[in-house]
C-alpha cells in the first residue's frame, strides 16, 4: 500500500495514535520535571524526502536526538528530539543542580539524557500497546546532539529504501505560554502503519 | 548575493552556473557529492541517501541513490555545457549519527554510502579531490560555483574550506 492511499479517517487514528503515546510520555516528562507539560495536537506528516530537513525550525538548529529501534510487532523508529536548553534543564534536574546551570556534556549527563529518552518513549510505546493489544517494545536508545537535519534523516534513510515518502507522527511538548521544549516522532515503517491500523479496526 | 542561492534536498541534484551557489543543510549519513568542471565554473551537487539502486526494492527516484544520483548529475551538468574529462569530485557527509549497539546495517550507512560513491566516480574517471567524510556529526555544506570551494560548517568541529 501506498502512502498517498491514506484517507483522513486513516490519518485521524494515526493522530489518535500519537496522541494516546504522546500524553503519556507528557506526563511522564512532567513528573521528571516537576512541571506542567503540555502537548500540541499531533501532526502527520507525510514528506518527500527534500522536505524532510526543514522540520524542527530549521535544518541546522542544534537538537538532542534520542533514537530507538522500534521492536515487537510493528518496527521502526521513535525520535525524541529535544531543544538543548530544555536538555539541560532536564538534566540539571535530574543531577540536582540549579536548572540554569551551564550544562556540560560528559560520560554521565548524557547517560542522564539517554535515560531520560528511556523512560519517554517507553511510556509513549506502552501506551501504544495496551491501545492497540500489539507487542510493542523499545529497543537501547542512542543519543545524538547535533543539527535537527542530519538527526531526522537517518530514520528517513531507512524508509528510502522502499519509498519516496516518509510518515511521521509528530507530537510537539510544551512549557509555560507557548516553549516547544521538546519533538516526538514515531516512524513507523510501511508494514507497520498499516498493522497499527488494522489493530484498531480502521483498515477495511 | 542570496538569489544566487539554490538549495539541494534530501534525493535531489541541481547544478549552476557561475555566480550560483549550491546549498544543503544538515548532511548527515547522506553524501554530497560535489562536481565542478574547472573550465566553464560550473557546478554540481547530489545529495544521496543510499548506497546502491540495485539493492532498494523502490529506485524511481535517480537522485536518492549513490549511482544513479551522479549519472543523473551529469546528465544535468553536461545540458549546462559541463564534459566529463573537466569535472573533478569534493565528498562531504557520510557520518554516523548515532551509535547503536545493535548489528543493524544502519550502523555503517553513512560509510557505505561513501565507498559506493568513490567506487562510482573513479568507474566514471572522475579524480576525487578533497574529502571530509564519516565521523559521528552532521554538515552543512556550500559549493561555490567562482573557484569551486568546497564550506563545511559543523556544530563544535569547525568550519573549514575543502
Amino acid at each position: 500500500m501506498d502512502l498517498s492511499l491514506l484517507n483522513s479517517f486513516h490519518l485521524d487514528v494515526l493522530k489518535e495514535i500519537g496522541n494516546i503515546g504522546a500524553g503519556n510520555a507528557a506526563t511522564a516528562l512532567a513528573k521528571l520535571l516537576n512541571k506542567k507539560v503540555d502537548m500540541k495536537v499531533p501532526q502527520i506528516r507525510i514528506m518527500g524526502f527534500s522536505e524532510v530537513n526543514e522540520v524542527l525550525g530549521g535544518a541546522e538548529t542544534p537538537v538532542v536526538g534520542i533514537l530507538l529501534s522500534v521492536l515487537g510487532d510493528i518496527s521502526g523508529y521513535i525520535l525524541f528530539v529535544l531543544e538543548q536548553s530544555a536538555a539541560n534543564t532536564l538534566v540539571n534536574i535530574l543531577m540536582s543542580k540549579k536548572p540554569d546551570e551551564e550544562l556540560e556534556y560528559n560520560e554521565i549527563t548524557l547517560s542522564a539524557l539517554k535515560e531520560v529518552g528511556n523512560i519517554l518513549t517507553s511510556s509513549y510505546l506502552s501506551a501504544l500497546s495496551t491501545l492497540t493489544g500489539l507487542n510493542i517494545k523499545p529497543d537501547v536508545p542512542a543519543l545524538a546532539i547535533d543539527m535537527a537535519g542530519a538527526i531526522l534523516s537517518v530514520p528517513a534513510i531507512e524508509f528510502g529504501k522502499t519509498t519516496d515518502t516518509v510518515l511521521y507522527i509528530e507530537t510537539e511538548f510544551i512549557e509555560g505560554e507557548d516553549r516547544v521544549i521538546g519533538d516526538f516522532f514515531l516512524v513507523p515503517d510501511t508494514e507497520s502503519y498499516i498493522r497499527l491500523l488494522d489493530s484498531l479496526g480502521a483498515m477495511c | 548575493m542570496t538569489d544566487n542561492i539554490i538549495k539541494v534536498g534530501m534525493a535531489d541534484v541541481n547544478c549552476t552556473k557561475h555566480p550560483g551557489v549550491l546549498v544543503t543543510l544538515g548532511l548527515g549519513s547522506c553524501v554530497g557529492i560535489a562536481l565542478y568542471d574547472i573550465k566553464i565554473k560550473t557546478i554540481g551537487l547530489a545529495h544521496i541517501m543510499l548506497p546502491w539502486s540495485h539493492q532498494a526494492k523502490n529506485n524511481a527516484n535517480r537522485a536518492k541513490f549513490a549511482d544513479t544520483g551522479i549519472l543523473l548529475l551529469l546528465e544535468k551538468m553536461s545540458e549546462a555545457g559541463a564534459s566529463l574529462k573537466n569535472i573533478v569530485a569534493k565528498l562531504a557527509g557520510g557520518a554516523q549519527m548515532f551509535s547503536f549497539s545493535g548489528n543493524s546495517d544502519m550502523i555503517r550507512i553513512g560509510q557505505r554510502n561513501v565507498e559506493a560513491t568513490k567506487e562510482v566516480l573513479q568507474q566514471l574517471r572522475i579524480p576525487v579531490i578533497s574529502e571530509d567524510t564519516g565521523g559521528n556529526y552532521g554538515r552543512t555544506i556550500e559549493f561555490y560555483s567562482e573557484d569551486g570551494r568546497l564550506m563545511i560548517k559543523t556544530i563544535g568541529h569547525g568550519i573549514k574550506y575543502i
